[in-house]
C-alpha cells in the first residue's frame, strides 16, 4: 500500500500512538541513528540539506536555525511550540493527539542535533488534555530507555517536559513563549537577540514548531534528499493545511507543499456548502491578509514563494474559507476583536491601536460611521504597521488593510447605511 | 578601558564604548532621541517604541567581507527597510543613525497619537505638568490634534494607592514599565508588576504592606508621565513655582547629593518652605536616587519640628527666654570657670566648620571632646580609609568588597545599592554577618558567626587561609565595610582595628578605590573624628564628673535614662539643639540654633568625601548657625574663630586639619560630565532628578596617602563577654523613631508605632512566644513593653533589639524577654 500520509501516520496506521506499534513501524530508529552514527552537526546538516522549514508560520529553514546556536554559551535548550494559538489552526493538535511519538522523536532528534539535554513542549493552556497524554507518552519512552541518561550506550543524556501555558495567541510568538516557560508574563522580547543565542534562561535555544519536529524523524531515516523530492524546489515537504470555513469536509489535508487553493478547497474539502461562491480566503488563520477568491489566486500554489506573490502568506497554512454571504466589515471586525482581546500591551502601537481599531470597526458594523471613520481606520492600521514590538501588531492590521483595499465596497455599503440613517 | 566606536548621528560623528545604545551616543552627540520606557539606568526593552529612528550599516561584500564604497570613496550605507528603536540598537563602527527624516517625524508623532487616546491630558491639574516628558515631547514631536474620539477614551482609576507613599493614577499611565523594572533591576524589590494585558494593563503592587520598598519615591522621578506621584508631594505645588537649592540629606553617612524645591507656603503663613526633596546627580555618590527616608523625612523635622525660638536661661529652677548676650556671657563664665573641667559632647550631625570651631574653643580651655556615639574606629578610616579620587563604580572584576557587621540597605541604602552594583560588574563579594541581609544575595562568600564572636570571623581572615580570605587578599582593590549590627564600641574599635590591619598586611591600604570604610550612624561622623572628637567608653561616668558640659546637637538624656541621671552630676550643663530636648530641659542655658537647611557647611561621608550644602530657606529669626555660636562663646573667652562665612571657616579648618589640608569650597565644588548626562531640558532621558552643578565634592587622602607611616595595628584583643540566658543585640533599621524622621508626616505611617523586638522561631517557642505577642523586655534595671516578631532569620537565643524604636540599647546585654499576660 503507498503511503498516504507521511506525518498524519495514524490515518494509516491504526494504533501508532502505542509505542509497540510505532516501533514496529520503525519508530526511534532515526533517533537511535543520529545517536549511535551521526555526529550533531551531520544531524543538522541533513536537516539543512532537506530544505525543511519552520511550520509554525515564518518558514525559517530549521537547520539553519540549528546551526545558529551558540557553542560558546551552555547548555543548551530545545523548545517545541504546542501553543497552536493561530484561530483555524487546528493541526498540531492531531499531530500530538494521533502520532505523538514522531512528534515526540522529533523533538528528540533535535535536541541531540544541538546537544541539549532538556526539551521542553510549551502547551497552550486549555491543552492540558493533550499535556496529559503527552506526559504519558514521555514516561512511556522513558521506561523503554529511550529518554534519560546513557541513551542506546552512549553518554548523551535527555529529558524532555511539557507545559502547560495560560492560554494567550502571544504565548505562540517564541520570545513570549520563553518568557511563559521560564514562569513570567507572556510578552514578547526584543529580537535580536534570536533565540538560538539568547533563549530560555538566557541560554541558546532552538524553537520548533510540533509539525516542523514531527518532519525530522522522517529526514533522518530517509535522507534530507529523498525530503526534498516532495513539495517544490523552495517549499519542500509534504505539509498539513487545516482547513475550515465555508467548505463541506473541512479538516486537516496532509498534502505536499505546492498544492494549489483550488486542489485542497474543491477537490480535498469537497467545495463550498450549498453551490455557493466562493469570496475569499484567509490562507493563514486570523493573522492573514484576505485574498479574493480570483482564478489567479485559486490556482496559486500554497508554499512559503507564491502566496506573497498574490499579496498574502503562507503562515502556518490554516485555510479560511469565506463565501459570498459573508461581508467582508464583519469578519475584520471578528479579527480586530480577538486582536484587541489579546494584544499582550507590552508596546504601545499595538496596545493602543487594536483597541481604537476595534472600537472604530464596531462603529462602522453598526452602521454608525461616516467616511471619515474608514480613513481613520485604514490609517490606524497603516500607523501600526512597521512600528510593533513583534509580529501580532502587524498581523492585526492584515485583514484590515486588505479587506479595505480588496473589499471596499463592503466598507461603503456600511457608511451609507449610516447616511440614510443619519437622514 | 573598553573598545570605542564611532558612528554617525545626523551628520556628526561621535565616539563612544562598545556597548552603548544608540540613544545613549545621540544624547552625548546633544542630538535627541526621545524615550519613554528606555532609561539609561535600566536594561532597555523597546516597548513605547517612541525612539524609532533610521538605522544604516556600511554595507559589507559578502565575497571578500571589505566595505563596499561609493564613487567619492565613502563608505556605502545600507539602511534597515524598518525603523528600528534606537534604545535596543548597540552602536556598531560606521553605524549611520537618521533622526531627523520625514519617516521617523511621522512615527514619532503617530506613536504620540497612540499614547494620548486614553490619556487624560489634565495637565492643568498634574502635578507632573512643567516637567512631563509626555508633555515636552508632545509639546516637541506630537501632532496637534488627536482623531481619537472622546467617547472611545477610557476612564481609570484616578487615586490609586500604591502605598504609603505612591499614589497611581491609572488613567496617565503610559505602561512603560519603568517603575516596574527600577523595582526589580535597582531596587531588588520586585514589589510592583503589571497586571492584566492589552489596554487593560495596569501596574500592580504585590507586596504586604503594599508598595514595601525604600526606594518607592524614586520611581516617581523617572516615570515619564503625572501616573506616580508621591503623598509628600501630591498636589502641593506646580513645578515653575519653585527654587531650588543643592543641599545633602543629613539622616545617614552616604550623603546623597539632593536639591530641596523650595516655594512660599501658605500654610506656614507665607514662608519660604522646602516642597519636596529631589535626587541631584552625583555619579559618585548617589547617583541619581535617594532612599524614601532621605526624601520623605530631609527637611520635616527643621520645617515642622517645635524649634527652639530663642535662648533660655534657668532662673528660680526654671528656663526663661533671655538675649543671646546674657545667655553666652553665662556660659562663658561658666566655661571660665570649668576651664579644663569642661566637656564638650557633640554629635556626628553638625558640620565640619561647626565642629572645628567646637574643638578650637575646646582645646583653648583644655577641656576634652566627646563624640557621641557607639560606633567606634574613626582614626582608622582616617589612615587606611578609601583613597584620593576613589569611585566605588570603578571596582568590579578582580576586586574585592567585604561587608562586615552590616544589614547595609537598613544603614545606608545607597551604600548597599553601589556594592551590589559592584558585585554585579563582577567584584568578589564578602559578607560577614550573624544573620542573612539583602545584600547576601550578591555574596561569593557568606561567613556566618554568633552575636558577640566577631573576633573569630578576623582571626580567620587575619590568619588568610580560608577561601574567603585569600579572595580578599588575592583581590586588586580591597574594600571593608564595617557597621552597626551587634557592635558597641568596644567591639567596634577592635573590628576596625582588625580590618586595618588586613588592610595593611595585604598591601591594599592607600591604593585608590581600596580602604576601610565605617558605616556610621551619623551623616557627619567621619567629619566629627577628623576634627578630633571621640567617644568615651563610659559616657555616664565622664558626664558625672564634668565642671561643665557643652552638649551640642545630642541628647543623652533623651537617649537613655541612665545618662539623664548622670547629668545630675555635672555643675553646669548647656545644651545648643533645634529642639528642647530632654536633655535641653535640664539645661542651664539653651541656645537655639539653625537647622542645617538654613544655612551652608559641609559634611564627610563615609567614603571621606567632603561635600557641601547650602543655604535653601531663611532662617526664622532667633538661632544662630552652631559655628557662628561657638564663635561669639570663643569671643567672649578670648579667643577668635570664624563665625560669618563657612568658607572662612572651612578655609580655617584645611589650613589645621591634615587631612583637609589646601582644600578650599572652590576644590569641592569642581563637575564634571558624568554619564548618563542629566539635564531639566532633556527629562524623558533620566527623568526629574536634577543635574550636579554646585560640586562633586573632594574625597580625603588618606594618612597613607598622606605619606604618613602607617604601621599595621596589632591583631586586636576582642571583647569577651561571658553572660548566660537571652543575649539582647543592638540593630539598626533604616525606618526607626528617631528625633528626626519623627516629623514627617509622610513617612509617619511607615514608622514603627511601637517597641518592637525581633527573635528566633526557637527561642519564642523556649519563651512561650507567639508572633505579635506583647512582651516585657528587662534590661537591667530598666524594663520595656515591646511586641514581638518572629523571625525565622534571626539567630537563637538572641533578641534583636532595633535602635532607636523605643528601647535602650548601646551594648550586648543578657536580658529577660516574657511574656505579658493581659490582666482579666
Amino acid at each position: 500500500m503507498p503511503e498516504k500520509h507521511l506525518l498524519l501516520r495514524h490515518r494509516d496506521i491504526p494504533d501508532i500512538h502505542e509505542l509497540e506499534v510505532y516501533r514496529k513501524h520503525g519508530g526511534f530508529e532515526a533517533f537511535r541513528k543520529a545517536v549511535t552514527q551521526m555526529t550533531p552537526d551531520e544531524v543538522t546538516e541533513e536537516v539543512k540539506k532537506s530544505g525543511l522549514r519552520g511550520r509554525g508560520g515564518a518558514g525559517f529553514p530549521t537547520g539553519l536555525k540549528w546551526s545558529f546556536m551558540d557553542k560558546k554559551n551552555w547548555p543548551h535548550y530545545v523548545v517545541a511550540n504546542a501553543d497552536e494559538s493561530e484561530p483555524g489552526t487546528f493541526k498540531d493538535r492531531e499531530i500530538m493527539e494521533r502520532n505523538p511519538f514522531q512528534f515526540l522523536e522529533g523533538v528528540a532528534i533535535a535536541a541531540y542535533a544541538v546537544q541539549a539535554n532538556r526539551a521542553y513542549i510549551y502547551l497552550r493552556g486549555e491543552f492540558w488534555q493533550v499535556a496529559a497524554w503527552l506526559d504519558r507518552k514521555i514516561a512511556e519512552m522513558e521506561a523503554a530507555g529511550l529518554l534519560g541518561d546513557n541513551l542506546f550506550g552512549t553518554d548523551y543524556s535527555l529529558r524532555i517536559y511539557t507545559h502547560l501555558g495560560a492560554g494567550a495567541y502571544i504565548c505562540g510568538e517564541e520570545t513570549a513563549l520563553l518568557e511563559s516557560l521560564e514562569g513570567k508574563r507572556g510578552q514578547p522580547r526584543i529580537r535580536p537577540p534570536f533565540p538560538p543565542s539568547y533563549g530560555l534562561y538566557g541560554k541558546p535555544t532552538v524553537v520548533n514548531n510540533v509539525e516542523t519536529l514531527t518532519n525530522v524523524p522522517l529526514i533522518i531515516e530517509r535522507g534530507g534528499d529523498w525530503y526534498r523530492t516532495i513539495g517544490t524546489e523552495k517549499s519542500t515537504g509534504p505539509k498539513v493545511f487545516s482547513l475550515s470555513g465555508h467548505v463541506n469536509r473541512p479538516g486537516n489535508y496532509e498534502l505536499p507543499l505546492g498544492t494549489t487553493f483550488r486542489e485542497l478547497i474543491f477537490e480535498h474539502g469537497g467545495g463550498i456548502p450549498g453551490g455557493r461562491a466562493i469570496k475569499a480566503i484567509l490562507p493563514a488563520g486570523a493573522s492573514s491578509a484576505i485574498l479574493p477568491a480570483t482564478d489567479e489566486v485559486l490556482d496559486t500554489p500554497m508554499d512559503y514563494e507564491s502566496v506573497p506573490k498574490v499579496g498574502s502568506f503562507l503562515g502556518s497554512a490554516s485555510v479560511i474559507v469565506v463565501d459570498e454571504t459573508v461581508d467582508i466589515v464583519w469578519l475584520v471586525k471578528k479579527t480586530l476583536h480577538f486582536f484587541h482581546h489579546e494584544s499582550c500591551g507590552k508596546c504601545t502601537p499595538c496596545r493602543e491601536g487594536t483597541y481604537w481599531m476595534d472600537h472604530l470597526i464596531q462603529t462602522i458594523a453598526e452602521g454608525r460611521a461616516t467616511p471619515q471613520d474608514l480613513e481613520i481606520l485604514y490609517d490606524v492600521a497603516k500607523q501600526i504597521q512597521g512600528k510593533t514590538l513583534c509580529a501580532l501588531g502587524d498581523f492585526a492590521t492584515m485583514a484590515v488593510v486588505s479587506g479595505m483595499e480588496r473589499f471596499r465596497e463592503d466598507f461603503e455599503a456600511k457608511v451609507r447605511e449610516a447616511v440614510m440613517a443619519g437622514g | 578601558m573598553s573598545q570605542q566606536v564611532t558612528l554617525t548621528i545626523d551628520g556628526k560623528q561621535v565616539t563612544v564604548p562598545a556597548g552603548w545604545t544608540v540613544v545613549d551616543a545621540a544624547r552625548v552627540a546633544n542630538v535627541h532621541i526621545p524615550v519613554f520606557c528606555y532609561h539609561p539606568k535600566l536594561e532597555p526593552v523597546g516597548m513605547c517604541r517612541m525612539c524609532l529612528v533610521e538605522v544604516g550599516l556600511p554595507e559589507r561584500d559578502r565575497a571578500t567581507g571589505e566595505i563596499v564604497r561609493n564613487e567619492d570613496g565613502s563608505p556605502k550605507i545600507r539602511f534597515f527597510p524598518k525603523l528600528q528603536t534606537a534604545c535596543t540598537t548597540y552602536v556598531q563602527e560606521g553605524m549611520v543613525i537618521r533622526t531627523t527624516t520625514e519617516q521617523v517625524a511621522r512615527a514619532r508623532k503617530d506613536i504620540l497619537e497612540f499614547l494620548l487616546t486614553s490619556h487624560p491630558l489634565d495637565c492643568p491639574i498634574c502635578d507632573k505638568g512643567g516637567e512631563c516628558p509626555l508633555q515636552n515631547l508632545t509639546m516637541a514631536y506630537g501632532p496637534g490634534t488627536s482623531r481619537f474620539p472622546y467617547e472611545y477614551k477610557l476612564h481609570l482609576e484616578k487615586r490609586v494607592p500604591l502605598g504609603d507613599l505612591i499614589i497611581l493614577d491609572r488613567e496617565r499611565c503610559i505602561i512603560c514599565g519603568r517603575c516596574v523594572r527600577f523595582q526589580a533591576e535597582i531596587a531588588e524589590d520586585p514589589v510592583l508588576s503589571l497586571d492584566g494585558r492589552g489596554r487593560a494593563t495596569y501596574i500592580i503592587t504585590t507586596s504586604d504592606p503594599p508598595f514595601d520598598s525604600y526606594w518607592s519615591g524614586n520611581t516617581t522621578d523617572i516615570c515619564p508621565v503625572g501616573a506616580l506621584t508621591t503623598t509628600d508631594f501630591r498636589f502641593d505645588a506646580r513645578p515653575w513655582e519653585m527654587h531650588q537649592a543643592a543641599s545633602l540629606c543629613n539622616l545617614c553617612p552616604v550623603g546623597c547629593n539632593i536639591m530641596f524645591d523650595i516655594r512660599r507656603e501658605p500654610e506656614l503663613g507665607g514662608r519660604f518652605a522646602v516642597q519636596r526633596v529631589m535626587p541631584r546627580q552625583n555619579e559618585y555618590v548617589n547617583e541619581i536616587w535617594i532612599c524614601d527616608k532621605g526624601r520623605f523625612a530631609a527637611y520635616h523635622f527643621a520645617q515642622y519640628g517645635e524649634r527652639l525660638t530663642q535662648p533660655l536661661v534657668r532662673e528660680n529652677g526654671k528656663l526663661r527666654p533671655a538675649s543671646w548676650r546674657e545667655a553666652l556671657e553665662r556660659v562663658a563664665q561658666a566655661f571660665r570657670e570649668a576651664g579644663s573641667g569642661l566637656v564638650t559632647l557633640a554629635s556626628g550631625r553638625l558640620s565640619n566648620e561647626d565642629l572645628f570651631n567646637l574643638a578650637r574653643l575646646t582645646d583653648h580651655l583644655g577641656g576634652r571632646k566627646v563624640l557621641d556615639t557607639f560606633l567606634a574606629g574613626g582614626e582608622w578610616t582616617d589612615k587606611v580609609g578609601l583613597g584620593r579620587e576613589s569611585d566605588l563604580a570603578a571596582l568590579g572584576e578582580g576586586d574585592a568588597i567585604l561587608v562586615m557587621a552590616s544589614d547595609l540597605e537598613e544603614e545606608a541604602p545607597i551604600f548597599w545599592l553601589r556594592v551590589k552594583e559592584a558585585a554585579q560588574r563582577g567584584a568578589t563579594l564578602v559578607v560577614a554577618n550573624p544573620r542573612p541581609t539583602k545584600i547576601e544575595r550578591h555574596a561569593k562568600h557568606v561567613l556566618r558567626y554568633v552575636y558577640g564572636e566577631e573576633g573569630k570571623v578576623w582571626e580567620a581572615l587575619l590568619a588568610g587561609a580560608s577561601e574567603a580570605a585569600q579572595a580578599l587578599a588575592r583581590a586588586e582593590n580591597l574594600v571593608i565595610f564595617y557597621g552597626q549590627e551587634g557592635l558597641d564600641l568596644a567591639t567596634s574599635d577592635a573590628v576596625a582595628r582588625a580590618a586595618a590591619r588586613l588592610l595593611l598586611t595585604t598591601g591594599h591600604a592607600g591604593k585608590p578605590n581600596s580602604g576601610l570604610v565605617a558605616v556610621w550612624p551619623r551623616n557627619n561622623d567621619q567629619g566629627a573624628w577628623d576634627m578630633g572628637f571621640r567617644p568615651v567608653a563610659d559616657l555616664a561616668d565622664t558626664l558625672r564628673q564634668v565642671k561643665a558640659l557643652y552638649v551640642v546637637a545630642a541628647d543623652p538624656a533623651g537617649d537613655d535614662p541612665h545618662l539623664a541621671a548622670a547629668l545630675e552630676g555635672a555643675d553646669f550643663l548647656v545644651v545648643q539643639d533645634l529642639f528642647l530636648t530632654e536633655t535641653a530641659q535640664r539645661a542651664d542655658v539653651v541656645l537655639p540654633a539653625q537647622a542645617y537647611i538654613e544655612r551652608g557647611g559641609t559634611y564627610t561621608n563615609a567614603l571621606r568625601r567632603v561635600q557641601r550644602f547650602f543655604p535653601a530657606v531663611p532662617p526664622p529669626e532667633g538661632p544662630q548657625p552652631d559655628f557662628a555660636i561657638v564663635a561669639a562663646l570663643a569671643r567672649l573667652l578670648d579667643l577668635n574663630l570664624e563665625g560669618r562665612s563657612t568658607a572662612k571657616g572651612f578655609e580655617a579648618l584645611a589650613a589645621q586639619v591634615p587631612a583637609y589640608q589646601g582644600l578650599t569650597y572652590k576644590d569641592l565644588a569642581r563637575v564634571e560630565e558624568q554619564f548618563p548626562l542629566v539635564s531639566r531640558e532633556v527629562l524623558d532621558y533620566t527623568g526629574t532628578a536634577y543635574p550636579n552643578g554646585q560640586g562633586l565634592g573632594v574625597v580625603l587622602p588618606n594618612a597613607v596617602e598622606r605619606g604618613e607611616t602607617v604601621a599595621p595595628p596589632e591583631a586586636p584583643e576582642f571583647p569577651v563577654r561571658a553572660f548566660q540566658g537571652l543575649l539582647a543585640v543592638p540593630i539598626t533599621r533604616l525606618y526607626d523613631r528617631g528625633t528626626l524622621v519623627a516629623w514627617s508626616d509622610t513617612l509617619a505611617p511607615r514608622l514603627p508605632e511601637e517597641a518592637w523586638v525581633w527573635v528566633a522561631p526557637e527561642t519564642a517557642r523556649d519563651l512561650g512566644l507567639q508572633d505579635d505577642a506583647t512582651a516585657r523586655l528587662e534590661i537591667g534595671d530598666l524594663a520595656y513593653t515591646v511586641r514581638v516578631r518572629v523571625n525565622p532569620a534571626v539567630p537563637g537565643g538572641v533578641v534583636l533589639v532595633p535602635r532607636s524604636v523605643g528601647v535602650v540599647l548601646f551594648t550586648p546585654v543578657a536580658v529577660h524577654l516574657k511574656a505579658v499576660v493581659p490582666a482579666s
